[in-house]
């Protein structure tokens, strides 16, 4: 087991990569601390399954280093590197028993027998795999397979990090939640590094201690998933977390106040340095409410999602959603939001611009 | 998953009709001549079992079956482990893939007749590449239609030649529809090339390489125009496959009727033979 | 990777060396193939082809072929579509007896059926036509184009099928309009198949052909034998019959290797 760092990772596939779009991994410096249960979030093609092709040796990076304890391992073959990955699909060696695939990454590294059936025996146990240990595996379904997947990398006594590319995938969705309970479970059991890449955020943050937000080849938010919901660092992160997501709001900046058609919108704190760019105001529904004064917006739709209500309001051709208790006001009603100030919050070309002032929650 | 729907068989009807006007009328009269003797001019005699027994004692058909089962075996052993081989070192992608494809697949779009022919030329002693190269050049005495040991090796070389390719071709079908998944988690695995051939590629090669054995088996063993015209089952009898002794009763000798049981004992061996081969390769998938 | 590529190039090597003997043999003279070994023509000449492409009988051996192994395709296809679409989507009573059945067609020796073929096709009256040929050859091609397409279909999810009628849209008319586009990788690999197979078969072509419908094939084996040994037109005509095959494998070549891997074991 180990702490991984990555330092000054870029990565590309053109060999003379020239322009920074050409990069699949823009300028990464990461730390993965030893034990840690880490996600790593992000829609399709954000370079997240780069990066961990790029731990687990897969792939070498163009430029920049991965230390495992210090150690440059920037140069070894997976097999060297001491890790294990679980793909998307259930990988699993279809000629081999339950107990032959469990045992396959000890026995290629030359361990006995008895330490061979120890550990096999244990892994097995811990995945409630015992009953299958002789039966082919070829037979058994998606979720079993997955979980011999998980099995071979967990064997082995000595990983550094074990990495999940989407491994739920492929399995039924009330088999999914089980799978994941099963992760966590293994994680506290075992302590070993664990890296979950993953495109769906309730994947990311139930299993996660930390999530790694990435967008278009780079990181753009680490946190606890707490952090990442409370305050998002880029207006991504607030889209891309919850449900729906933050609303962002173009407006103007005058004398350190902001103003959303020409409605002034009290913000968290004082504006960081001097912007200028793209000024967007971020607040999430959460924490939008519907009121007798404030910004003025007609209702677009509503839907009930349960204990709340979504009420989609329309102001001046934006689109801000609130979440309401109980049931919300009828389609095409005027009404009038607040946001609640230390929720409220300005982002300069997408990232975050203000700061939060204790005092005033 | 599939419907009950005994309407399908109008869907199979054409299919049906056609293949049962080719194969069971001259079956039906393959079954005909077997049990009778003719002398031409419609006249008929009834003979029973008798071609059957007579065939089933002879020297000459045993002969022909042993030499048509060593053909067989030979090309089998050297062109399905060569074809993996190939198929195991070709590219996986790029630019060259379509043109190794095309190529390989060349000598099987020739007529067999042609194929017989060109190593007929390719062979000749004085004046053909090979037969040149071996006698003149290596000094080795090779001709063809003196030594059988040289025809035996040069119908074997031409089959080589004229079909390792489809073995290749489904190999390599099998080898590139393997995810590259398989290929990382066994290199984190730390298993070693030999294990990745054995418990990944192999297996998953299987269905394909099913396929590749069933077909090679049955046109090998039914294999007729090119031996014949490349060494015309001499020297002697030398390469006197079954089907050229087949050829040589029924057209040659004009009797029809061991000819016509001789075709039945053939088919039999063929099916049975493919049906064990079946039944082999695909019991592990059963349980 | 750049040392394991020998394999392939020798091996290509191997595969082309007696087709370029021929092919070279086709450019040399009668005198120079006699007069003894020449790595190349020694006197470039096209004499053998010119024969090939002035004398009736030549050329239209060519036309011949070509004509029924073009209806043996259309034909094994046109039967072998709905019979695959019923094998892939439908249960039917003895549906993998049937199956099982087409394919030992595979298996029957074509000289067991030589003599057999003849006095069928003389009794119908379709001796010496193209239809009789490519008829005949459609024991081998329909078994397997059905199996062919049948694997390609199979790949095609049903709820293709599905929507096209929830869509308002006919049978016939879901076929051709939806589901054949959608194997036409299928369909192209299996009409590769049927030609390619007709293409090389000779014994039931020559036996079922005596003068208006002999194959090219077949008029080689017979100049052959009655010219005496003129091997230079003999390699002129053997060349001619690469060229059709290596033109349709062109066309096919991004599907063969899948062709074959789809069929159903």
């Amino acid at each position: 087991m180990a702490k991984i760092t990555l330092s000054n990772l870029r990565h590309s596939y053109y060999p003379n990569p020239t322009e920074p779009s050409d990069y699949a991994l823009k300028e990464i410096d990461l730390d993965w601390n030893d034990g840690g249960a880490y996600a790593l979030l992000g829609p399709s093609g954000c370079g997240k399954s780069t990066l961990l092709n790029i731990i687990s040796g897969l792939l070498v990076p163009s430029e920049g280093r991965i230390l495992f304890d210090d150690k440059d391992v920037t140069a070894l073959p997976p097999d060297q590197r001491n890790i294990a990955q679980v793909f998307q699909f259930p990988v699993i060696y279809d000629t081999m028993t339950v107990y032959d695939n469990l045992a396959f990454p000890l026995r290629n590294r030359g361990r006995d027998e008895t330490t061979v059936k120890t550990r096999v025996t244990a892994i097995a146990e811990m995945l409630e795999l015992t009953d299958m240990l002789d039966t082919k595996a070829a037979g058994l379904s998606p979720d079993n397979k997955q979980k011999i997947s998980m099995g071979r990398g967990l064997v082995r006594e000595d990983v550094n990090v074990v990495m999940f590319d989407e491994p739920l995938t492929v399995i039924d969705p009330h088999l999914k939640w089980k799978l994941r309970s099963k992760l966590k479970e293994l994680h506290q059991r075992i302590k070993a590094t664990m890296i979950y890449v993953t495109h769906d955020q309730t994947e990311a943050l139930t299993f996660a201690d930390q999530v790694v937000v990435m967008q278009d080849g780079e990181v753009v938010q680490i946190g606890t998933p707490v952090e990442l919901f409370e305050r998002p660092a880029h207006t991504f992160v607030g889209h891309f977390i919850g449900s729906p997501g933050m609303n962002v709001l173009p407006c103007d900046l005058r004398d350190g106040q902001a103003y959303f058609c020409e409605h002034q919108v009290a913000l968290e704190g004082a504006v960081v340095g001097t912007p200028n760019g793209k000024t967007e105001i971020g607040v999430r529904p959460e924490f939008v409410t519907l009121a007798t004064s404030g910004l003025p917006a007609t209702v677009s739709k509503v839907s009930d999602i349960g204990r709340h209500t979504v009420v989609e309001c329309d102001a001046d051709g934006s689109k801000i959603s609130a979440i309401v208790d109980g049931a919300g006001p009828e389609r095409g009603a005027a009404v009038f939001l607040q946001f609640q100030q230390n929720q409220t919050r300005l982002y300069v070309d997408g990232w975050i611009a203000t700061q939060a002032e204790e005092a005033q929650s | 998953m599939k419907t009950v729907n005994q309407k399908a068989w109008f869907f199979v009807l054409p299919v049906l009709v056609l293949v049962a006007f080719n194969a069971l009328i001259p079956m039906m009269t393959v079954v005909n001549y077997s049990v009778q003797e003719t002398f031409g001019n419609n006249i008929f005699l009834w003979e029973g079992l008798t071609w059957f027994q007579q065939l089933l004692t002879e020297e000459r058909f045993y002969k022909a079956l042993g030499r048509q089962f060593m053909f067989t075996g030979l090309i089998l052993v050297i062109e399905v482990p060569l074809g993996i081989a190939i198929a195991l070192s070709m590219p996986r992608q790029g630019i060259w893939v379509p043109v190794c494809l095309v190529l390989m697949a060349l000598p099987m779009l020739i007529p067999w007749n042609v194929v017989g022919a060109m190593w007929n030329i390719f062979t000749l002693p004085d004046i053909g590449l090979l037969g040149y190269f071996l006698n003149n050049v290596l000094g080795i005495n090779y001709d063809m239609t003196q030594d059988p040991i040289a025809a035996w090796v040069t119908i074997i070389t031409m089959d080589v030649w004229h079909w390792t390719s489809l073995v290749v071709l489904l190999a390599y079908a099998g080898l590139v529809s393997i995810p590259d998944a398989y290929y990382q988690a066994a290199k984190i695995d730390g298993a070693s090339n030999w294990s990745v051939f054995r418990f990944i590629q192999l297996p998953k090669m299987k269905p394909v390489l099913t396929i590749a054995i069933l077909l090679r088996f049955m046109d090998s063993f039914n294999i007729y125009t090119e031996p014949f015209v490349l060494t015309g089952g001499g020297p002697g009898n030398s390469t006197t496959l079954l089907s050229i002794d087949l050829v040589k009763r029924a057209l040659g000798q004009f009797d029809l009727g061991p000819a016509a049981a001789m075709s039945l004992i053939y088919f039999a061996i063929t099916l049975l033979v493919s049906w064990l081969f079946y039944t082999l390769m695909t019991k592990d998938d059963l349980n | 990777m750049q040392k394991r590529s020998i394999v392939p190039i020798i091996y290509i090597l191997f595969l082309l060396l007696p087709i370029y003997w021929l092919v070279a043999m086709s450019f040399k003279t009668t005198n120079e193939i006699l007069g003894g070994f020449s790595l190349f023509p020694q006197t470039f000449t096209l004499e053998n082809y010119k024969v090939i492409f002035t004398d009736p009988t030549w050329y239209w051996g060519y036309i011949n072929s070509i004509s029924y192994v073009t209806l043996n395709t259309v034909i094994s296809i046109t039967v072998a579509l709905p019979a695959a679409y019923a094998f892939s989507r439908y249960r039917f009573l003895g549906d993998k007896q049937l199956f099982f059945w087409l394919l030992t067609n595979r298996m029957a020796p074509a000289a067991v059926f030589a003599l057999p073929f003849f006095q069928l096709y003389s009794a119908v009256g379709l001796f010496d036509t193209y239809l009789a040929v490519a008829l005949a050859h459609c024991l081998f091609n329909i078994p397997l184009s059905v199996w062919i397409l049948e694997g390609f279909m199979a790949g095609v999810p049903k709820e293709l099928d599905e929507t096209a009628y929830v869509d308002g849209y006919s049978f016939p008319r879901f076929f051709a309009t939806i589901f054949i586009p959608s194997i036409k990788a299928g369909v192209g690999v299996a009409a590769f198949f049927c030609f390619m197979f007709s293409w090389v078969e000779l014994l039931l072509a020559k036996t079922l052909t005596a003068v208006a419908a002999k194959p090219i094939a077949a008029i080689m084996t017979k100049t052959a034998s009655s010219a005496g040994y003129e091997l230079g037109l003999l390699a002129a005509a053997g060349t001619l019959t690469i060229i059709p095959g290596a033109i349709v494998i062109y066309f096919v070549r991004n599907y063969i290797a899948k062709g074959f891997a789809m069929g159903r074991v």
